[in-house]
């Protein structure tokens, strides 16, 4: 009864700005509402099932957004001509080198180890930078202005966001292996860390997808406006709804999306619900409450919390690739930790951990927030500095100071959320 | 000649700045190893704390400096640490008074205090934005270097030159003064007895008698100090900006792990440790090379192992070797 309340408090909020505001804004809302929800199914798999804290979430989204690119976007054939199998070379070479360095750390021993290994490192390093960097420059060079990438492989862009889901979940691998299984904390760094490296690679790797020039045009999986105007059906068919076509071209590309993303969402939403009541998911909240007991009934609790962490962090991948094939392009600048991390994690917590529908619900309400507190933040510092002088220095000072506003509101959120209610607006059953 | 040109280029290129970056980073990682030890958690705020006490510190220099009052050639800002200090008391023992004490009282999971602590880092970064702005601060004055490049050319005729800053000296200087007070504190005073003796039991330590909450206030205390020194002594070495600070959470944290949790000796040293992997990982050899190896040998690339983007992920990589590898840390921490 409550989580139907709730919805519908939500679906009220999104309905009321679609009457108030434009229907545009409201769908835009919706569409970003169901990718954060999707994204908060991930990080509500990993910290509410199992307890695991998770703070790289941007990077795991990031790399659904390259999938985007390395899936969907045409080949760049001169660039391919001019090194790509060259890069490839190099990566293998680089990948080989670490094979080979952990195989020389193993079969080997004493004293002999340790150089062995480093010997093994430098040799490596120094044959994976010979291939990779001349090839590189050659890729960087091939028409700057517009491609100086291998572009992708030209596939259908829904097939990336499966593949984000498994670039993501490669990443999770490795660091869950390093970092489960020691303190809690641990985990959180690794998480931390391995989400700046994903956007530093992003931002400065240019042959793979441009760096911070961005990748722009990416294919879509819906119609393009301009399409659905120049056809006489469809502006027919919108002049039968009283739209003109514009108007209706635009939300009708919404729509599409927003079922597309509705379809995902339900697809992981049922997922994990079957997945909450089997009984792994019993054994995963066994583990999250007390995990000597459960370690001691022979449940191996770092395997099990690498599985959850792989999965948790594969649907954030799943996200990433929705979110930029929403956008439309893949902009590495634009990846906050602030955005992308902690307002999920805010999302999850507000929502209520441990609970799918709660996460979904507190997707679309933190969303909502989001995107709503900028111009209620406004109208505050309006009113605040009303009664001052026009053009005095404090004035200024805070209505420039009203996009910071939502770092503070959101901490305040999560704190209040922590301390008055820590089960979320929809506890676990 | 060529081998003392060799050796002044990687003195100027890579043994001062590492040093002086590493004075910063170990400052900041005793500030999360304090924490860790006696209020048992990671502090995801410590960044944000560091940005807040600097910018108390830089608004006070601008006060300073308003009024006319300078050091001569050292930077005003050194007069405003204590003002710093003072801000970053104030708002740590704020956030302790009504935030995490209530956690504390409950006994609540290290990893509800992280999660807390991230909710403390927003609310200081959303303070420290909107008091000074996003941007780039500078605040240093004074005297730029004790020997620039040029005037040690000119003084001993080798090709290369050594530029000394006057804030690397001053970095140096201030962190073995900060820490040696600080060990003196932890061994020989009845307060930093009674600090290490809660870190090492706390049951047994509220048996004697110690008051844990005297013990939590001086803990933060003294975080709120080293937080602002660090962050005031890189501020002046590169300049303030809010979001950098909150990104010197990884390597310090890195520092941190790597000496050991919790062990402040381990903080010092993992300090140095990061700071040198990342100056050398991220440093172009080529110029120091040159004079080391025969003409015929010369490297035709930068020798540069990586690009200074990368700056972050050699502290990641060094974090993760540790973990694999030793995950208590070089100095046995009592992580695990």
């Amino acid at each position: 009864m409550k989580t139907f309340l709730l919805f519908g408090l939500v679906a009220c909020l999104i309905l009321g700005t679609g009457l108030l505001q434009s229907w545009n804004s409201a769908l835009l809302i919706l569409n970003m509402g169901l990718v954060s929800a999707v994204m908060a199914l991930g990080v509500n798999l990993q910290w509410g099932l199992a307890g695991l804290f998770n703070v790289g979430v941007m990077g795991f989204v990031a790399l659904g957004g390259l999938a985007v690119v390395l899936i969907a976007m045409p080949p760049v054939e001169e660039a391919w001509a001019a090194g790509g199998g060259q890069i490839l070379l190099g990566l293998v070479l680089g990948a080989m080198t670490i094979v080979a360095a952990v195989l020389m750390w193993s079969r080997t021993s004493g004293r002999v180890r340790g150089w062995a290994t480093g010997g093994v490192l430098l040799v490596g390093v120094i044959a994976y930078r010979m291939v990779l960097d001349p090839a590189v420059d050659r890729v960087e060079d091939v028409n700057p202005a517009l491609a100086g990438y291998l572009g992708g492989l030209g596939l259908p862009v829904l097939i990336a966001w499966p593949v984000g889901g498994l670039l993501a979940a490669g990443a999770a691998y490795v660091i869950g292996k390093t970092a489960l299984g020691l303190r809690s904390d641990y985990l959180a760094i690794a998480t931390l860390g391995i989400a700046e490296i994903v956007i530093a690679v992003l931002k400065n790797e240019d042959w793979m997808a441009r760096g911070v020039k961005n990748v722009i045009g990416l294919p879509r999986p819906v119609p393009y406006e301009v399409d659905l105007q120049n056809d006489p059906a469809f502006v027919e068919r919108a002049a039968g709804f009283g739209l003109d076509a514009t108007t209706a071209s635009t939300i009708y590309v919404k729509i599409e999306y927003g079922l597309l993303f509705a379809g995902v969402l339900i697809i992981l939403l049922v997922l994990s619900q079957l997945a909450l009541n089997s009984p792994w998911g019993r054994m995963m909240r066994a583990i999250r409450d007390n995990e000597t007991a459960a370690r001691a009934m022979g449940k191996d609790v770092t395997a099990r919390h690498l599985q959850v962490f792989v999965l948790g962090s594969a649907i954030c991948g799943i996200a990433g690739a929705m979110m930029t094939t929403l956008d439309g392009q893949l902009t590495p600048g634009t990846y906050q930790p602030l955005r992308y991390t902690f307002l999920i994690w805010v999302m999850v917590i507000v929502g209520g951990s441990g609970n799918n529908l709660g996460a979904v619900l507190g997707g679309f309400l933190i969303w909502f927030l989001w995107v709503q507190v900028e111009p209620i933040g406004q109208l505050l510092m309006t009113l605040i500095t009303a009664g001052m002088a026009d053009g005095s220095w404090l004035k200024l000072h805070l209505l420039d100071s009203v996009q910071h506003m939502r770092l503070l509101t959101m901490g305040l959120i999560l704190l209040l959320v922590l301390r008055l209610n820590p089960r979320g607006l929809l506890p676990e059953k | 000649m060529d081998f003392l040109n060799g050796i002044v280029a990687l003195a100027n290129f890579v043994l001062i700045p590492a040093i002086a970056y590493g004075s910063q980073l170990a400052l900041g990682a005793l500030g999360v190893t304090l924490i860790y030890g006696i209020l048992r958690f990671s502090n995801f705020a410590h960044g944000d704390t560091m940005a807040a006490g600097t910018m108390f510190a830089v608004l006070t220099t601008w006060g300073l400096q308003a009024m006319g009052v300078s050091l001569g050639p050292l930077p005003t800002a050194l007069l405003a640490i204590p003002f710093g200090i003072l801000g970053a008391a104030a708002l740590v023992l704020l956030t302790d008074r009504y935030v995490y004490k209530f956690y504390r009282a409950q006994k609540a999971k290290p990893v509800i205090l992280v999660i807390v602590s991230m909710g403390v880092m927003f609310i200081y970064n959303g303070f420290t934005r909107i008091v000074i702005g996003p941007d780039d601060q500078r605040f240093a004055d004074g005297e730029r270097f004790v020997i620039s490049a040029r005037d040690f050319r000119e003084m001993t005729g080798l090709a290369e030159g050594l530029a000394l800053r006057t804030s690397q000296v001053i970095t140096v200087i201030t962190a073995v003064v900060v820490v040696a007070v600080l060990f003196w504190f932890l061994n020989k005073t009845r307060t930093g007895k009674s600090m290490r003796a809660f870190s090492d039991n706390e049951d047994l330590a509220l048996l004697s008698g110690i008051n844990p909450e005297r013990v939590v206030l001086v803990t933060w205390l003294i975080v709120a100090s080293l937080a602002t020194v660090a962050g005031v002594l890189y501020g002046l070495d590169k300049s303030f900006k809010p979001f950098t600070y909150f990104q010197l959470l990884l390597p310090i944290f890195a520092a941190a792990i790597v000496g050991g949790l919790g062990n402040p000796l381990g903080a010092i040293a993992g300090g140095f440790v990061i700071a040198f992997s990342e100056v050398g990982i991220t440093y172009a050899w080529k110029k120091v090379l040159v004079y080391f190896m025969p003409p015929a040998l010369e490297p035709e690339g930068l020798v540069q192992m990586l690009s200074t983007e990368y700056k972050f992920a050699v502290s990641f990589v060094i974090l993760v070797i540790v973990l694999l590898f030793r995950p208590t840390g070089l100095f046995r921490g009592k992580a695990l």
